[in-house]
């Protein structure tokens, strides 16, 4: 149900609502005066709970949960740290950025309510380098709260010392992946670890750490202020567990793209239409839901959930575009809720150059640490390329779910099922479309996917930049 | 690089950080537990004086923060905002990642690499401007976009990437 809401986003069209004055007008840093006026960390984290936080991320981790995972007391020997991932780069998605630019100081107050949470006395804020405007923001929001004593040894006067630093990247969209980024935060290549240890255990500089996703930290302040149970309940999900308000992005073929705060339980449709209003050119031919990992939808797929246990019974019979957008919902789907923000194709573009964008892009930041994503992504890439300029066979469509196939579960991080998982929901989804692109070696497609410039070729091949070799990890 | 040359002291007399930036460097080492952790920071310190990553900016990063120079090179290899030869005074980033292609990213990077003469990937003969492919900038409600330096242009037209390129190489 299309439920607008206006908490993370209400400073959004306020002139200067990054500053602190615009901030504290609408009520902010005052539960992170509470909460270090004396809440116990009970407490704290029995609201937490209770607020159904489902990691904004994309893997949908519930937030008060991972908070408890943290060891405590903490030991004096072994310093405690919060880790904001804010290294937003997986494509269609945009939302974190808005947040950073437009309302920094739910950022900040909701690391100082952290690190009380998980026993921290300092948070970094990773974001990528290239999102200059958004670390400007951040360390602005900072030095503000900093010099009126929110920050600092003695934060609001309480014994409870907190710091809040920006740390960036260098340009890799591994540094993501949360062990990735902390290798990264530690002055490596941006390279997974395995897990176990998980970050709770060993994480920042070997220390127990939580990594939250920004927009997660940033609806901290808001839940604590409502009370858990009341956020959880904005959202027409909360019997499933996934709670309160979230931002939604779309973009693509759509009339008015960008981001829109909502009730968790949206639907797909209401993404599209109400919010993103309509698709601009010609029919929907599918939306990837949340994130270019996300394997995409049709709109012509009905829901099959006869069993009254699943948590898609109540939408049996229905289009999956009417499914509330729901971790749990998205996974049975078969698909994955990811970021919350969607791309809409129309029919006016061609599935396999959509197809061949994102395998390109997967091939591209493949770290190179485990060989089946390596070696995978690339060939991935290079079949797809194939198929696009109208030069696969039959074989070599079946060849592409193979490898998929062999990437999934042989890797140190998730990045390759995030390879894996889109590419056969395109090979499943567009078989038909696929297998007479390869008959007709292409004639029959429309070539292009921007439909503003039809007479855009979109380039397939690798060979026209020397640009994409930038990347050491093993290409 | 050879083990001989890497030496923290040979460097320090082909690369030193201007005393502002000296301030900023001690400040950035003032956020970690360990210096290993400025490692990412003070490159970009180093690659905002000049301009690229240097061996000599390698070499000159290791011996501040007491790493081998193996280690920073392998860092400044990973990732792809170091720049491993000089560039162009402006870089000029064009995403063509699906959000912006599906909104006419190829036609923009068409146009600047028709109107640039160079490739992306290459550089003006000028040396003004460094045309680059970027894979998603999180910016794919606003596509198709560009960044400049510094600077996203978002909801771009091919009028107005000339607008912005007529800037750059005035």
């Amino acid at each position: 149900m299309l439920k607008r809401l206006n908490y993370l986003s209400k400073l959004y069209t306020v002139p200067n609502g990054h500053k602190l004055d615009a901030y504290e007008k609408e009520g902010g840093y005052v539960q992170a005066r509470r909460v270090l006026g004396g809440m116990s960390r009970d407490t704290l984290l029995t609201e937490m709970k209770a607020a159904n936080i489902r990691g904004r991320g994309g893997a949908g981790f519930p937030m008060g949960v991972k908070w408890s995972f943290m060891p405590y007391p903490p030991k004096p020997e072994k310093p405690h740290y919060l880790v904001i991932n804010a290294d937003e780069g997986e494509p269609g998605t945009f939302k974190d950025r808005t947040l950073m630019e437009l309302n920094p100081h739910s950022v900040v107050e909701g690391c100082i309510i952290g690190c009380f949470g998980i026993g921290a006395h300092a948070a970094y804020i990773y974001v990528r380098d290239e999102l200059h405007l958004s670390k400007d923001r951040l360390w602005g929001a900072i030095h503000e709260a900093k010099a009126k004593g929110y920050l600092g040894k003695n934060p609001f006067g309480s014994d409870y010392a907190v710091e809040v630093y920006v740390h960036t990247g260098a340009g890799a969209y591994i540094c993501g992946e949360e062990t990735s980024l902390l290798n990264s935060l530690e002055g490596k290549r941006g390279e997974p670890r395995l897990k176990p240890p998980f970050p709770a255990q060993v994480g920042a500089f070997g220390m127990p750490t939580t990594v939250n996703n920004l927009e997660t930290i940033a609806a901290v302040p808001t839940a604590l202020e409502m009370g858990g149970d009341a956020f959880s309940k904005l959202s027409t999900l909360h019997h499933l567990k996934d709670g309160g308000t979230r931002l939604f992005g779309v973009s693509g073929h759509v009339k008015t793209p960008g981001v829109f705060e909502a009730a968790v339980g949206l639907t797909l449709r209401e993404l599209v239409d109400d919010l993103g209003g309509g698709v601009s050119h010609g029919k929907i031919l599918g939306v990837i839901p949340g994130g270019s990992s996300c394997p995409i939808l049709r709109p012509e797929e009905i829901v099959h959930a006869p069993d009254e246990k699943s948590p898609l019974h109540p939408w049996h019979g229905q289009s999956v575009f009417d499914v509330p957008m729901g971790v749990d919902t998205y996974r049975t789907l078969g698909t994955m809720l990811g970021t919350c923000c969607a791309i809409v194709l129309s029919d006016k573009a061609d599935p396999v150059l959509a197809f061949q964008n994102l395998m390109r892009f997967y091939r591209h930041e493949s770290c190179g640490q485990c060989t089946p994503c390596r070696e995978g992504s690339a060939w991935l890439n290079r079949i797809v390329t194939r198929l696009a300029d109208g030069e696969a066979t039959m074989d070599e469509l079946d060849r592409l779910h193979e490898i998929a196939n062999n990437i999934m579960g042989n890797t140190i991080c998730a990045f390759g099922e995030g390879t894996a998982m889109p590419a056969m929901g395109f090979l499943k989804k567009f078989r038909k479309e696929f297998e007479d692109h390869i008959r007709n070696k292409g004639r029959n497609a429309t070539g292009i996917l921007a439909p503003d410039y039809p007479d855009t070729k979109p380039r397939t091949g690798v060979h026209h930049t020397h640009d994409q070799h930038a990347h050491g990890g093993g290409h | 690089m050879t083990e001989s040359s890497s030496t923290a002291s040979s460097a320090a007399a082909n690369f030193s950080l201007t005393p502002d930036r000296e301030k900023i460097f001690d400040d950035i080492l003032s956020r970690y537990p360990n210096k290993q952790a400025a490692c990412i920071p003070v490159l970009h310190l180093c690659q905002e004086q000049n301009g690229w990553v240097s061996e000599d900016v390698i070499l000159y990063v290791a011996g501040r923060l007491g790493l081998a120079s193996a280690h920073v090179k392998g860092v400044v290899t990973f990732y792809t905002l170091f720049n491993k030869e000089p560039v162009g005074k402006h870089q000029v980033w064009v995403c063509r990642t699906l959000s912006c292609a599906l909104r006419g990213s190829d036609a923009i990077l068409d146009h600047c690499e028709k109107r640039l003469g160079v490739l992306a990937g290459g550089t003006t003969k000028d040396g003004k401007i460094t045309l680059r492919t970027a894979e998603c900038l999180a910016a794919c409600g606003q596509a198709p976009m560009i960044q400049v330096d510094r600077d996203f242009h978002e909801n771009l037209t091919i009028s107005d990437v000339d607008k912005i390129l007529d800037t750059l190489t005035r």
